[in-house]
C-alpha cells in the first residue's frame, strides 16, 4: 500500500472511519484486533489478492424472501411430520396422538399457507401460482403438494370434531361417516407428507445462492430429520404419555438423519462457512444442541410428563433455530462475492488446466 | 419429449420453447473495448421502457453511480480504474502527472455506500474486505483521486492507468434459472429466445431473484413484481433496434442475430490480439458454458469478476433431476422412519 495522498480531509476522515470498523457485508461491525505499527497508529492490513471483485459488491442478488420463508419452512415440516405421526397414530390404534396429529398438521399448513403469501410481493395474485405446474420450478411443485396436502389434512382434523355431533338426524349421519373419510383424509395426507417435507430442501437448493446450491445433496435430509422432530416435539408436548413410545424411536431417527445431513453441510469447503459461523452459524449450531438434548430427554422421559414436555419443546425450538440458521447462511453467502467469485475461479483455473497442459 | 439439452448444454432456446420456425435468434454484443461510459444506453433504456428513477446519491466508489442492475436499472455501466497501460505499447500518461492510487481505503469505504434503488434488493453493500483486497494489489486504484491527478506526489509515485467501462445486461441465457423456477409462467422465452417477465402474471414470489446466476432480475418496492432487461421486446417485434443499442454513440452495444454476432465478436478479438490487445477476450459467447451460452455477451479486457461478472456461472437448474432425486430419497427415509417407529413393540 502507497497511499500517501497527502492533505484530503473528507477522505482521510472515512479512512480513519474505515480503520476503527471495517464493516461486514451484512452491515454490521466487527472487531479487529489493532495492531501496532511503527507509525503509532492502526493499520489497515490488506489481506492477499485472493480473488478480484467489482468494488466488492455481491456477484448475486441476496434472496428478496423475508423470514416468513424461514418461518414456513418450520411450519410446511411441522405438518408434514404431524401427519405422519397422525397416520401412524391412527394405523396403530392411538387416539390421542392421532387427534395431536391432525390438529398440529391442519395449524401448520394454515400457517404455511399464510406465510408464502404474506411473503409475495403481490399477495392478491398467489393464485397465479396455480395457472401452471411446472417440474424445473420446485415453488411450482411444492404449491401443488401444498394444494393436495392442505385440504386434506384439513379434513383429517376436522373429522376429529365428530363427537361433538348430535347422535341423530342429518348431524347424527354426519357423525357416523366423518371417521372413516378423516382415515382417509388423514392416510392420503400422509402419503404427500414426504414430499412437502423434503422438496423445501430443492426449493433452497435450486437457486444460484452458493451455499444452498452446494448443499442440495444435504438439505432435504436436513429438513426430513428436522421436520419428524418438530413434529414428535410437539406430540410428546400434547399426546398423552401412554401413546408416545414411537415418537421416541423416531426422534431418534430423526435426529441420527438430521445430524448427519448437518455433518455434510459442513463439508462442501467454502461455501460451508457461513453455516459454521455468524449469525446463520449459531442457530445452527443452537439448532443441533437443541437436538441432542431434546433426543436424550425424550429417550429418557418415559413416564414422566414433564421431562417428555421440555424434550418436545428442545425439539420443536431445535427445528426453528435449524430452518432459520440454513435459511440465514444462504442470505451470507450470496450477499458476499467470495462465495460466488472464488469456487468459479478454482473450477474455472482447474479446467483451464485439465484442457491446455 | 424434452431435449436431451433441455436443462444443460447447447441448445437453439426458441425451437426447445416450442416456437415453429422462429426467427434468428437474436441478442447483444456489447465491445467493452470501445465503450466510453457515456450511459446514454442506460438512459435510452429508461425512457423507452419507462422504468423509474433509481436513486441520485454518489456512491463514491468510481464514477459509476448506478452500482448495479436492478429492477430501475436494466442497463448498468460499469467503471473500473487500474494502474496499468490502455493496452498499447506507449503507456498513454507517459511524462504526464497521473498520480499515485488512492485506495485500497477509499474502495473499502465505497463498498460499503448504498443508495435507494426503489427496488429489493437493489444496491446491497458490498464487503468492504473485499474491496480494499482487489484494490491492495497491482490491479487496482479505486475510487479516481479528488485532485487532479499527480498533484501532492513527486514523479516518483507517479503511475499509468487505464479505465474499464461495460454496459452490463441481462444475458438472456441459453438455459435461463429464472425462466425455469419462475412458479406463475410469468417469465417466458420470446420468438427471438429472449427472456421476458410478463408483470401482468408475476406475483413477485422472488424465486427468479435467487435463481438468477448474474445477479440481474430484481424486484421493485411498492410494485412488488421482478422486472428486468426485456431486450426490447416490443421494438424487435417491429423490427427496431433495442434502446440501448440505438443510443450507443460508439458501438459499444450491438444488436444482431447471435449467430452472426458471434462472428463479429471473434473477429474484433483477432483485430485487438493483432493490434497488441492480449487480455481481450470474450464472455459469454461459449454455447458450452455452463449457461448454454449467453443471448447478450461481452468483449472485456479483464477477468470477469473485475466487472462484476461471476466468473464461471452454471445454471442450477443442472443439478435438478439430482436434488429431486436427493428429495425422493429423503422422502422415503421419512416414510421408513415413521413406519419402523409406529411399528415397533408397544410400550
Amino acid at each position: 500500500m502507497t497511499d500517501e495522498t497527502p492533505s484530503n480531509e473528507p477522505v482521510d476522515a472515512r479512512l480513519r472511519e474505515f480503520q476503527a470498523g471495517p464493516g461486514q457485508p451484512d452491515g454490521k461491525r466487527h472487531r479487529q484486533p489493532r495492531r501496532r505499527g511503527g507509525d503509532g497508529g492502526e493499520q489497515l492490513t490488506v489481506p492477499p489478492a485472493d480473488f478480484a471483485s467489482y468494488y466488492g459488491r455481491p456477484v448475486l442478488k441476496p434472496p428478496v424472501w423475508k423470514d416468513d420463508i424461514a418461518g414456513y419452512l418450520f411450519t410446511g415440516g411441522l405438518a408434514a411430520g404431524s401427519a405422519l405421526i397422525g397416520a401412524g397414530a391412527q394405523l396403530t390404534g392411538r387416539p390421542g396422538l392421532r387427534k395431536v396429529g391432525r390438529w398440529t398438521a391442519l395449524g401448520g399448513v394454515a400457517a404455511s399457507t399464510y406465510l408464502l403469501v404474506h411473503d409475495l410481493g403481490r399477495p392478491a395474485r398467489f393464485h397465479h401460482m396455480l395457472r401452471v405446474a411446472k417440474v424445473t420450478s420446485p415453488m411450482s411443485v411444492g404449491t401443488w403438494i401444498l394444494a393436495t396436502f392442505g385440504p386434506l389434512a384439513g379434513v383429517a382434523a376436522i373429522a376429529e370434531l365428530a363427537p361433538l355431533l348430535p347422535q341423530h338426524g342429518v348431524l347424527g349421519l354426519a357423525r357416523r361417516i366423518a371417521p372413516p373419510i378423516g382415515t382417509v383424509a388423514g392416510l392420503a395426507a400422509a402419503a404427500t407428507a414426504p414430499a412437502l417435507a423434503t422438496y423445501t430442501g430443492v426449493l433452497l437448493a435450486d437457486t444460484a445462492v452458493p451455499s444452498w446450491h452446494d448443499g442440495y445433496r444435504s438439505l432435504p435430509f436436513v429438513f426430513a430429520g428436522s421436520a419428524l422432530a418438530a413434529a414428535s416435539g410437539v406430540g410428546l408436548i400434547a399426546a398423552p404419555v401412554a401413546e408416545t413410545a414411537p415418537l421416541r424411536r423416531l426422534v431418534l431417527a430423526a435426529a441420527a438423519v438430521e445430524l448427519r445431513g448437518g455433518y455434510r453441510l459442513e463439508q462442501q469447503g467454502l461455501t460451508s462457512e457461513p453455516y459454521m459461523h455468524g449469525r446463520g452459524g449459531r442457530l445452527v449450531k443452537a439448532g443441533r444442541a437443541l437436538l441432542v438434548v431434546g433426543t436424550v430427554a425424550a429417550l429418557v422421559s418415559r413416564r414422566s410428563r414433564v421431562l417428555s414436555a421440555i424434550s418436545g419443546a428442545a425439539l420443536v425450538a431445535s427445528s426453528v433455530a435449524t430452518r432459520f440458521g440454513v435459511f440465514e447462511a444462504g442470505r451470507v453467502s450470496a450477499r458476499d462475492p467470495k462465495y460466488t467469485v472464488v469456487p468459479q475461479r478454482e473450477r474455472l483455473d482447474k479446467n483451464r488446466s485439465v484442457t491446455q497442459p | 419429449m424434452p431435449h436431451a439439452n433441455a436443462l444443460y448444454g447447447p441448445l437453439d432456446p426458441a425451437p426447445d420453447a416450442g416456437y415453429e420456425n422462429p426467427p434468428p435468434r437474436m441478442g447483444f454484443f456489447t465491445d467493452t473495448s470501445v465503450c466510453i461510459g457515456c450511459k446514454a444506453c442506460e438512459v435510452a433504456c429508461k425512457e423507452w421502457n419507462g422504468v423509474p428513477e433509481s436513486g441520485l446519491d454518489l456512491l463514491g466508489m468510481s464514477y459509476d453511480n448506478t452500482g448495479a442492475l436492478t429492477a430501475n436499472s436494466w442497463r448498468h455501466v460499469a467503471f473500473v480504474e487500474q494502474p496499468r497501460t490502455a493496452g498499447w505499447a506507449t503507456p498513454a500518461f507517459e511524462q504526464q502527472p497521473d498520480g499515485p492510487p488512492v485506495s485500497p481505503l477509499t474502495a473499502a469505504v465505497g463498498a460499503r455506500t448504498s443508495t435507494d434503488t426503489g427496488t429489493d434488493p437493489g444496491l446491497p453493500p458490498g464487503s468492504p474486505a473485499a474491496a480494499a483486497r482487489m484494490s491492495g494489489g497491482p490491479e487496482f486504484l479505486g475510487m479516481p483521486g479528488a485532485q487532479p491527478p499527480g498533484r501532492g506526489s513527486g514523479a516518483e509515485g507517479r503511475t499509468d492507468f487505464r479505465w474499464l467501462m461495460m454496459s452490463d445486461v441481462c444475458k438472456h441465457c441459453t438455459h435461463a434459472a429464472c425462466l425455469d423456477v419462475c412458479p406463475t409462467g410469468s417469465l417466458f422465452r420470446t420468438e427471438f429466445g429472449t427472456v421476458v417477465v410478463q408483470e401482468d402474471i408475476c406475483n413477485g414470489c422472488g424465486y427468479c431473484i435467487s435463481a438468477c446466476p448474474y445477479g440481474v432480475i430484481d424486484q421493485r418496492k411498492g410494485d412488488g413484481r421482478a422486472w428486468k432487461c426485456t431486450l426490447c421486446y416490443d421494438r424487435l417485434g417491429v423490427g427496431m433496434t433495442p434502446a440501448c443499442a440505438q443510443a450507443c454513440p460508439t458501438e459499444s452495444i450491438q444488436y444482431g442475430a447471435l449467430d452472426e454476432l458471434r462472428d463479429r465478436a471473434a473477429a474484433r478479438v483477432a483485430k485487438l490480439h493483432e493490434g497488441g490487445v492480449p487480455e481481450a477476450r470474450l464472455y459469454g459467447h461459449d454455447p458450452n458454458d455452463g449457461v448454454g451460452g449467453d443471448g447478450a455477451f461481452f468483449l472485456l479486457l479483464d477477468e470477469p469478476e473485475v466487472y462484476g461478472l461471476p466468473p464461471d456461472p452454471i445454471v442450477t437448474t443442472r443439478d435438478l433431476p439430482a436434488m429431486w432425486k436427493r428429495a425422493g430419497l429423503a422422502a422415503m427415509t421419512m416414510a421408513v422412519a415413521t413406519a419402523v417407529a409406529f411399528l415397533g413393540r408397544r410400550q
